[in-house]
């Protein structure tokens, strides 16, 4: 029997280690693979959440937009946001149902603690068996102008989008849409909560998940003649060059017109400067431009901007995601002149949002160059110890510095005694351009109006646009609807 | 055939105490470390299960000192860890099962020191086969009675007198194995006989491969009966085992070998549930079955084992509490998610030298009898370890049986010590036999 029972040790001895070594495989070996399973979801979720994850601050440093606190359930810390409406489309929300958007996502390696700056601190806290503690991130948005900039939309009966950066280092001081939404719902540990929220925003056919300021796209009218007179500016056409002032354009190759707003002809006789044009947003005259440029001209300018060809090709970096303004390739343009006189008065092929059209203005505010938005300035580890820093970028230089100064001039004037005299500022020179925007057969147009103060040293250039025209409705424009909504996040940049 | 044994005399003091303050140490060391991962302090039951734990052990100690003063002296030590290991994960799932598994640990204990009273020679076991293999009998038929046996979790394994529930196979097991060393003690010189040959195995006249066969209908009904895939690969598995030591003939390991395939390709023909089990064996984390309840359950086991890594999460950090049936079946699981591969590790180090004592039991024992009961019972911890840990780390597919001495569970936690009771019993020699001394 002692021969059996020797062999039978082995025997069993063997059946250890090949479970011995089938652990080996599971815990070690494969472990990755096998925890990244999707139904390992709410495990991987549990761990996610015992982060101690960092908060999201004001360019003030104190308030506070985004912060952690312990939660009694299974996920131990729970996001909260204090401003919940006026910062959601910039926060994002963090949902265990939904993940992460905006700088929740476009940040998470510094909010999460995973950042390399942040090792020591990890293992410092593994040590000492504190939860891991994220890296705090401060934001370029001012308080005081986002609290403007909401009032002004919400006094507005219409959806009103709004965005506002300093030109010199292209900080987002404000941006702010409407209809926004509260990601506190999402961010529930509650999934009955967090699924109605969820469902009711996007059965909302305004969508107010997304960002009208930065997300969507809207064609933008005259606001885009900036492009066009900077295109003719770079390209020989000083403020002065002389245009033919015709009632109507008859377009080439069809009996298709362009007319002035409300079908008048624009002041100052047979022929028009580019800068009185400008001042009257002759769409004739500006139609007249860009067929005189041409679409490759026309394109490449806008590019200088950040419109990109095709939808959705980011061309400025961003700290979030966003969708840059729209200029067709010149190429789709080829037996179609007509579209490049309607394009270059920023309709049909052309989209922009207020973050491009605010790009825009300030670049010319800033002397002709384009600086990248920065949303977030730095991140601090949980001692208050700035771990990184995200300086100003210059993202182009779409104009020179003189034809930025003749751009700027034009502006004031149409401020000072044309379309966007609703946006002067006692004491302030505003430099400023209109937008009616067409859409749609019978819709009533998108108002805009962008612009940056003081014209000559500007802190702060605005972006506007009320949808639909907002109160007025089809008898809108931009310089009534838009402009004195700009007027007031101006006001708030300047402390007044 | 005793008297060498007892030459050997009783073992030493020291190494008895040391190796059962160690294992105390471990116990209650490792359900402080679950209290503070949990709730991030000293438990407030610290001072009754610690007590439990210290006069439990001591109690323990004390009955072996006195009543089997020549066992292996790390046998109940080795044991006892494992017992302190699962009452700390226990603990650190659910306060209401810890204090019931700290009943059953006090219950099991008074069963380790009564058994070991009663059972003065382990030999004296041999005089009753036929009484105890029926009783064994009776126990495991016990649960398809009408009446008292209840279904849970898919098998017929329960039994239910008034408020008390219990699974009478689980002590049913002990005594079959003692039935079959005593049983085979007495035929083994008749099945040893070699008649026929086939190729290199000598066989035995056909008649007495009815045993064999009965075995396995035995096993064979369980399955059909209670539906018990686990319990049915135990006993055929301890059957087989035993005979084969008993008679040193391989050619009824292989027949036996033959026998299972059958069995286990009969049963997959005819049942859904087997057929179940080994596609959810093979196909736990595929992406379109992995959220099927079956599925999903053992792939959890997989999720919590592999997020454990190698250290683990820690007592009380883990998510084990997704695991299903983590204080029993998928302990090991739940073990491996909180103490990672080195808390795995210990647990299969623990159970080898648990088994390679008890073989070596076995090897030293002077009688027939003793030698088969210290295999028997050493064997139906290892493979009742393999069958579970086997089955919650997919190298075989997955039956329910608990993990000895480790899982939550009254019936298993006492037949457990009455088991390890048996082995002190067989490590000592008769108690007797010291006193002519």
């Amino acid at each position: 029997m002692d021969r059996q029972i020797k062999t039978l040790g082995v025997a069993l001895l063997v059946l250890f280690l090949i479970v011995f070594a089938q652990v080996n495989y599971i815990q070690v070996f494969a472990a990755d693979r096998i925890s990244s399973n999707p139904a390992n979801a709410k495990r991987q979720l549990i761990a996610e959440y015992k982060v101690d994850r960092g908060s999201i601050l004001a360019s003030d440093g104190t308030t506070v937009l985004a912060s952690s606190r312990q939660s009694p359930g299974d996920l131990r810390f729970q996001r909260r946001y204090p401003h919940p409406e006026l910062y959601a489309h910039q926060t994002g929300f963090y949902s265990f149902v939904f993940g992460r958007t905006e700088l929740e996502a476009s940040f998470n390696d510094y909010l999460a603690g995973d950042a390399a700056e942040l090792l020591p601190q990890t293992l410092t806290d593994l040590i000492l068996g504190r939860p891991k503690r994220g890296a705090t991130i401060v934001t370029t948005l001012d308080p005081a102008i986002q609290e403007a900039a909401e009032q002004a939309a919400v006094a507005e009966s219409g959806d009103v989008a709004i965005a506002a950066i300093d030109p010199a280092s292209g900080d987002v001081l404000a941006m702010y849409s409407e209809p926004s939404y509260d990601p506190n719902l999402l961010a529930s540990q509650d999934p009955k909560v967090v699924r109605d929220s969820w469902n009711e925003l996007n059965r909302d056919p305004d969508k107010p998940l997304l960002s009208k300021a930065s997300d969507e796209l809207f064609p933008p009218g005259s606001t885009f003649k900036l492009v066009t007179a900077s295109a003719a500016l770079e390209n020989g056409f000083g403020p002065q060059s002389l245009w033919p002032n015709p009632n109507q354009l008859d377009l080439p190759l069809t009996d298709a017109t362009i007319q002035n707003f409300g079908g008048v002809t624009c002041s100052g006789g047979s022929q028009i400067t580019m800068a009185d044009a400008l001042r009257q947003s002759c769409n004739v005259v500006f139609g007249e431009i860009g067929l005189e440029l041409g679409p490759e001209k026309l394109a490449e300018q806008a590019r200088k901007y950040g419109f990109t060809a095709e939808p959705g090709d980011d061309l400025v970096p961003f700290d979030l995601p966003w969708t840059s303004g729209v200029f067709p390739a010149p190429e789709s343009f080829e037996g179609r002149d007509p579209a490049v006189a309607v394009s270059a008065i920023g309709q049909q092929d052309v989209a922009a949002n207020p973050l491009q059209m605010a790009l825009v203005a300030a670049a010319i505010g800033n002397g002709g160059v384009e600086m990248q938005p920065r949303l977030v300035t730095e991140a601090r580890d949980p001692n208050g110890r700035v771990i990184a820093e995200f300086g100003p970028k210059e993202f182009s230089q779409p104009l020179s510095p003189q034809n930025a100064a003749d751009l700027t001039q034009m502006m004031v004037s149409v401020v000072q005694s044309g379309t966007g005299t609703a946006a002067q500022i006692p004491g302030v020179t505003v430099a400023g351009k209109t937008g009616t925007a067409q859409h749609g057969e019978g819709a009533p147009p998108h108002a805009w109006f962008v612009c940056f103060a003081p014209a000559q040293d500007p802190v702060v250039a605005v972006a506007v646009i009320v949808l639909d025209g907002g109160s007025l409705g089809s008898e809108a424009t931009g310089g009534q609807v838009a402009a004195p909504i700009a007027k007031q996040v101006v006001e708030a940049a300047l402390g007044l | 055939m005793s008297r060498a044994a007892t030459a050997r005399g009783r073992t030493s003091l020291a190494p008895s105490i040391a190796f059962t303050v160690l294992a105390l140490i471990l116990s209650i060391g490792a359900y402080v470390i679950a209290g503070y991962g949990k709730r991030g302090q000293l438990p407030a039951t610290f001072v009754l299960y610690a007590t439990i734990f210290a006069a439990g052990y001591a109690g323990a100690l004390i009955a072996i000192r006195t009543l089997a003063p020549r066992a292996d002296p790390a046998l109940f030590p080795t044991a006892a860890v494992l017992v302190g290991l699962g009452f700390a994960m226990i603990f650190r799932l659910s306060g209401g099962l810890a204090a019931e598994q700290a009943t059953w640990v006090i219950v099991g204990l008074i069963a380790f020191g009564a058994t070991l009273l009663v059972v003065r020679d382990a030999r004296m076991l041999d005089s009753y086969t036929y009484t105890i293999g029926l009783i064994g009998l009776l126990l495991l038929l016990l649960p398809v009675a009408p009446g008292i046996g209840r279904t849970i979790n898919g098998a017929r394994l329960w039994v239910q007198v008034g408020p008390i529930g219990f699974q009478p196979a689980e002590i049913g097991k002990v005594l079959i194995v003692i039935f079959l060393a005593s049983y085979l003690t007495q035929k083994r010189e008749l099945l040893q006989v070699a008649t026929s040959r086939i190729g290199p195995f000598r066989l035995p006249p056909a008649k007495h491969l009815g045993p064999v066969l009965l075995a396995w209908g035995a096993s064979l009904a369980i399955l059909f009966l209670q539906r018990d895939l686990g319990a049915s690969l135990l006993y055929f598995g301890i059957f087989v085992v035993m005979l084969w030591v008993a008679t040193g003939r391989a050619a009824y390991l292989v027949i036996g070998l033959i026998l299972f395939v059958i069995g286990a390709y009969v049963g997959w023909l005819l049942f859904d549930h087997v057929q179940l089990r080994v596609d959810i064996w093979l196909h736990a984390l595929d992406p379109t079955k992995v959220f099927d309840l079956g599925y999903g359950q053992l792939a959890q086991a997989q999720f919590g084992m592999a997020t454990g890594g190698i250290v683990g999460a820690g007592l009380g950090q883990g998510s084990p509490g997704l695991i299903p049936f983590a204080s029993t079946d998928f302990i090991f699981a739940a073990i491996g998610e909180e103490l990672g591969l080195l808390g795995t590790t210990a647990v299969l180090l623990l159970y080898v030298v648990l088994v390679g004592k008890g073989l070596r039991i076995a090897l030293r024992s002077q009688d027939a009898f003793s030698k088969l009961l210290a295999v028997g019972l050493s064997a139906l911890v290892a493979i009742q370890a393999f069958v579970i840990v086997g089955g919650v780390t997919r190298v075989i597919p997955l039956t329910g049986v608990t993990l000895p001495f480790v899982s939550y569970g009254g019936s298993s936690l006492i037949s457990n010590f009455v088991l390890l009771a048996l082995l002190v019993r067989v490590s000592s020699g008769p108690l007797a036999s010291r006193r002519a001394t």
